[in-house]
């Protein structure tokens, strides 16, 4: 088994999850079980192989052009205001489960 | 009006001429709705404030005589994942139940622009995340071709709404086959384009490099003026690539006699149903008989394509949803002591299994001590996908697969086993992956009577040939 309880725990830590005992249970057999089956990519030697991140930078792009010249198209000027307005304050914050009408309210950051 | 069979030129020429007002139009599909959706589920809210308005306004324009846009009067129907301003917007999720966007995802505007009348908002798989539509928070799909079995997902309400006439046209979204898939198990047409062909501004984020919007129509025809409408750069989207947007109306009806159609043997072997299997066979045939070239190609690492896939896209979502924190927007959990508790338990309660799976399963993948072997690995890998396609097409013009192994499962088939749930994506993720195009389309049904789904991948920005394949096809068939 690769993932343990432990590891589980780490993991969901950092994804700021809590799982309950019965999900970190169930999510240590899933994981393995995928994981498992992903484990099939060691097979494959891909030592002279470059990473792939995105399409974007390969396809529909000039590939005469190197680096933030191919996309030129994509930047335009520093401008005061955006593309369009920035979003009202009163929309902005109507969505925020709770504000004070300035800003959104959170419990308290700093512990003691 | 007859709803059945009802099409984007069919429902734009009946307002246009008179025969409807767009508004009654809208208002028998809203009644259809309320008649067939209860046993289907494809619809999680109506717009009727916003559709009503778009098609009064159309009904003006009608009246004066003017010549109307290309979707004038059309009812869509706009997948869950996809913001649309003052409509709420839960991309299937708990965590955004209550979020009414402040704004409009550009595809969704731009069909508005053409006229198109938005009726409301498709379940989907929570956040995209599901091959069954199982995984919505709300509720499920059924199938409306059976309603014991899945409709596909995660694209799920925006198929089965298109095949049960509860709207003439939808938008998807398509990260590893949450388009065409489900178009497949519900008889239906589905296109995920090129990646950078439309705009994903708006479209709440799954796996950034991997997701596409698209089209879900009956016929290929209207996914072409679906998609001549939604493609082209946006400014808004910075990965929206500058390359012209052909008519693809016009490329349509090109002639397909002479196109060499590739066929891989990696997309035909173990584990496809043998009735699947003959359909497609039946439909390369079609196509040999219409004059094609079929040529055999391989693409060798396809076998690689689910593993690297479910590390690219997991690790992608697990970055892209620590925005959902219960600050800003949507569920917050009550009663926490601490801000590190609030977000903690925020997302305990707010996110569902296969949400928090995933999630998990890309941060273990990130993580120091493992980022190598399986982060940097599947990019490699996903290099070596995408050149497996560039060789195959110095060779063909386009290749045929099945778009999924079998056709729609029951419903609780797979709830219990992710692995045999994410195997269920097999020849679709490596469209994602590449970022080519590709299309499903109907090529006959199974003895149960149930429909099945045929995939066209095509080049890089080159939806025009798969359409024109596509449409010769289905015209034939």
């Amino acid at each position: 088994m690769k993932v343990t309880d432990k590891d589980v725990s780490y993991v969901a830590d950092l994804s700021n999850l809590e799982l309950s005992a019965e999900e970190r249970e169930r999510m240590v057999r899933d994981l393995n079980s995928i994981l498992g089956h992903i484990d099939a990519l060691e097979k494959l030697d891909t030592s002279n192989v470059q990473p792939m991140a995105q399409v974007s930078d390969r396809y529909g792009v000039d590939q005469s052009k190197q680096g933030s010249e191919r996309f030129a198209y994509a930047s335009r000027e520093d401008i005061l205001e955006g593309l369009r307005k920035s979003l009202p304050h009163e929309e902005a914050l109507a969505n925020a489960p709770d504000s004070d009408g300035i800003f959104f309210r959170v419990p308290k950051v700093i512990e003691r | 009006m007859d709803l059945k069979l009802l099409t984007i030129d069919a429902a734009r020429s009946a307002v246009q001429d008179g025969k409807i007002t767009a508004s009654a139009l809208t208002e028998s599909f809203y009644a259809k709705i309320e008649k067939d959706d209860p046993q289907i589920g494809s619809y999680l809210a109506l717009s009727k404030e916003r559709g009503f308005a778009k098609a009064a306004a159309i009904d003006d324009m009608a009246k004066s005589g003017k010549v109307l846009p290309p979707l004038a009067g059309v009812p869509v129907g706009i997948k869950d994942v996809m913001v649309t301003r003052g409509v709420r917007t839960t991309a299937g999720s708990k965590i955004l139940g209550n979020y009414i966007p402040p704004y409009d995802c550009t595809a969704v505007a731009r069909l508005e622009s053409a006229g198109a009348v938005v009726l409301g908002k498709m379940n989907c798989d929570e956040f995209a995340m599901g091959s069954s539509n199982e995984n919505s928070a709300w509720k499920p799909v059924h199938n409306p071709r059976d309603l014991s079995r899945v409709p596909g997902g995660s694209s799920g309400g925006s198929a089965a709404a298109v095949a049960a006439d509860l709207a003439v046209a939808t938008l998807g979204s398509d990260t590893g086959g949450s388009i065409r898939q489900p178009a497949s198990f519900c008889g239906v047409v589905g296109l995920k384009p090129t990646y950078g062909r439309v705009s994903r501004y708006g479209l709440i984020a799954f796996a950034s490099s991997l997701d596409h919007i698209g089209p879900l129509t009956k016929t290929v025809k209207d996914t072409a003026i679906v998609l001549r409408t939604i493609a082209g750069r946006d400014p808004m989207d910075s990965t929206s690539a500058e390359v012209p947007v052909p008519d693809y109306l016009a490329e349509l009806e090109k002639p397909i006699r002479g196109m060499k159609v590739g066929v891989a043997r990696e997309y035909m072997g173990e584990g496809l149903d043998p009735e699947v299997r003959s359909a497609v066979e039946d439909a390369v045939q079609s196509l040999a008989e219409l004059g094609c070239e079929i040529v055999k190609v391989s693409l060798p690492h396809t076998e690689y394509a689910i593993p690297a896939y479910y590390i690219v896209a997991t690790a992608e979502a697990s970055s892209n949803l620590a925005r959902f924190d219960g600050v800003r927007y949507g569920y917050r959990a009550e009663n926490a002591r601490t801000l590190s508790e609030m977000y903690r338990r925020t997302r305990d309660l707010g996110f569902g299994t296969e949400v928090k799976r995933r999630i998990m399963l890309g941060t273990y993948a990130l993580s120091a001590g493992y980022y190598d072997a399986y982060y940097l690995k599947a990019q490699k890998v996903r290099t070596l996908l995408t050149r497996d396609f560039d060789n195959a097409f110095k060779q063909v013009d386009a290749i045929v697969a099945p778009t999924s192994p079998t056709a729609a499962f029951k419903l609780g088939d797979k709830t219990d086993d992710p692995l045999a749930m994410y195997l269920a994506d097999i020849y679709t993720v490596t469209a994602n992956l590449a970022g080519i195009p590709g299309i499903s389309i109907p090529c006959g049904q199974t003895k149960e009577k149930l429909p099945i789904g045929m995939q066209i991948f095509g080049k890089h920005f080159d939806e025009a040939t798969i359409l024109r394949l596509a449409h010769a096809y289905e015209q034939a068939a």
